[in-house]
């Protein structure tokens, strides 16, 4: 683990994988509730996790906190999602991956996902789990609009268009919930940590 | 109630924005010159985190139903009460009274507050127009009502003075977290022009491109207010109040303070300076 120094107030905590990045991301906003951290914001990437907003001395203190590996960990909630694999590129990821459509699927429903992160849009998440080796490219140029509820690959990741938006990734399916909603007491769906499964209708 | 007879090209409601919502990609979002918004709220007699108007270089106009005390700060500018030019920064607008902010000649941002606040609805624990993330209220159109909230019986705070607006800025910057990408001298060795392309996400800089010290990609990265990200173009992009919560180029160094940028103008000159 290295710590890097991001302006006065915030640290950057690199990790060696998605899994540790989870890890730590858990073992900080437990820390946080308990009271044992300040941060006004512990915010998950690819590969490291920022505490924005914390006093000095906080990364003295960082060096003596190990968090639980994955197994031994409380897992995350888990989301069913709804889902209906009508996409327009599903065909595409067909031949990238190249297998048939309905081995494409059954691959999406079949593998265990988790929000790795949020960004790009609120509510945003990057959902990790399925195979280096199924990493699709992005499309060559972003569609102008994707509708809401799109379920979408791109670089080895999985996600949910929250609202309508420009979009260059690949469309393999819809889901009718509601991904993000300001006036729910929880915004968003899948925050963090949450484990999703696509379930097909 | 206040009606806009003329909204300007970009006035916002902002307060001191959403903090802590950014693992859900979320921007803080909020004023861009937070000391001038606390100056207009100070002077108004409203608490710190009051919500108010932001305009964009060509200021606003407003119509109050009812009697209000107003103060603008921010960019300088001509205010008009019912096209008479006023003196102060406060000004008691009867019923009926139009409020006119005009042209900024210096800086680019007005922050107008109303004794009471611009009672929108809240929404994440604030009234802050994001316009990246399109949350918040909208941006404010010809024919808009605003509600006002209920003056809450003043506030003690000191108001003191405007922060200089300068034709030329040096931003202090801690370098870090990813400065090992960069030859980091050039950062600090030449000027930089503010491009007319910024916004609230961002203030673009225009100069001799940073170069970097090592090839290849970021895997994306939470990232913080005044974050200098410099793109495969060597051009930094400071992030602003709008910035989005994660990003895949990296980040040079960190603004300590980024209000000057709030009142700089396209063609401004910046210098960085090494806080270390």
């Amino acid at each position: 683990m290295k710590v890097r120094r991001v302006g006065a107030s915030a640290l950057l905590i690199e990790c060696p994988d998605a899994t540790r990045v989870e890890d730590w991301r858990a073992e900080l906003w437990r820390r946080r509730e308990t009271g044992e951290l300040e941060a006004v914001d512990i915010v998950p990437g690819a590969r490291t996790v920022l505490l924005d907003g914390v006093p000095t001395g906080t990364e003295e203190r960082l060096a003596g906190w190990e968090p639980a590996p994955g197994g031994t960990r409380d897992p995350g909630p888990l989301v069913e999602v709804p889902a209906t694999f009508d996409g327009a590129d599903l065909p595409d990821v067909a031949e990238i991956w190249q297998v048939s459509v309905e081995e494409a699927v059954k691959r999406l429903v079949e593998t265990p996902l988790t929000v790795a992160f949020c960004g790009f849009a609120p509510g945003f998440a990057y959902l990790r789990g399925l195979p280096e080796a199924w990493s699709v490219p992005r499309l060559p140029a972003p569609r102008p609009r994707v509708p809401a509820g799109s379920i979408a690959l791109a670089a080895g990741y999985a996600g949910i268009y929250p609202t309508a938006s420009p979009g260059g990734w690949r469309l393999v399916g819809h889901t009718p919930l509601t991904i993000f909603e300001v006036r729910r007491e929880q915004p968003a769906l899948l925050t963090p940590g949450t484990r999703v499964k696509l379930v097909q209708q | 109630m206040i009606t806009v007879l003329r909204a300007g090209p970009l006035t916002t409601v902002q307060d001191l924005g959403r903090p802590g919502y950014a693992h859900l990609g979320v921007p803080r979002s909020g004023a861009l010159d937070i000391p001038a918004l606390r100056r207009a709220n100070r002077l108004a007699g409203n608490p710190d985190g009051t919500a108010a108007l932001e305009t964009t270089l060509m200021g606003c106009r407003l119509r109050f139903e009812a009697p209000a005390t107003v103060a603008v700060t921010g960019a300088v500018a001509t205010v008009k009460l019912d096209r008479e030019p006023v003196s102060g920064p406060v000004v008691d607008v009867p019923a009926g009274g139009v409020l006119e902010i005009g042209r900024a000649v210096r800086g680019v941002r007005s922050y107008l507050a109303v004794a009471g606040g611009i009672a929108v609805e809240a929404v994440l624990g604030s009234r802050s127009t994001d316009t990246l993330a399109g949350i918040g209220p909208e941006r404010l159109a010809d024919g808009m009502t605003l509600p006002v909230g209920t003056v809450s019986g003043g506030v003690d705070g000191v108001a003191g003075d405007g922060s200089p607006i300068g034709e030329e800025i040096e931003l202090g910057v801690r370098l870090g977290p990813r400065d090992d990408w960069f030859d980091v001298a050039g950062l600090f060795g030449t000027p930089y022009t503010i491009s007319p392309m910024s916004n609230r996400v961002g203030a673009r800089l225009a100069g001799t491109a940073v170069t970097r010290a090592r090839a290849g990609e970021l895997p994306s990265e939470g990232v913080v207010l005044g974050a200098v990200q410099v793109p495969a173009d060597g051009q930094p992009i400071v992030f602003l109040a709008d910035h989005p919560t994660t990003g895949g180029y990296p980040v040079i160094g960190v603004v300590g303070d980024v209000t000057p940028l709030a009142q700089a103008r396209p063609g401004t000159t910046v210098r960085f300076r090494d806080l270390d």
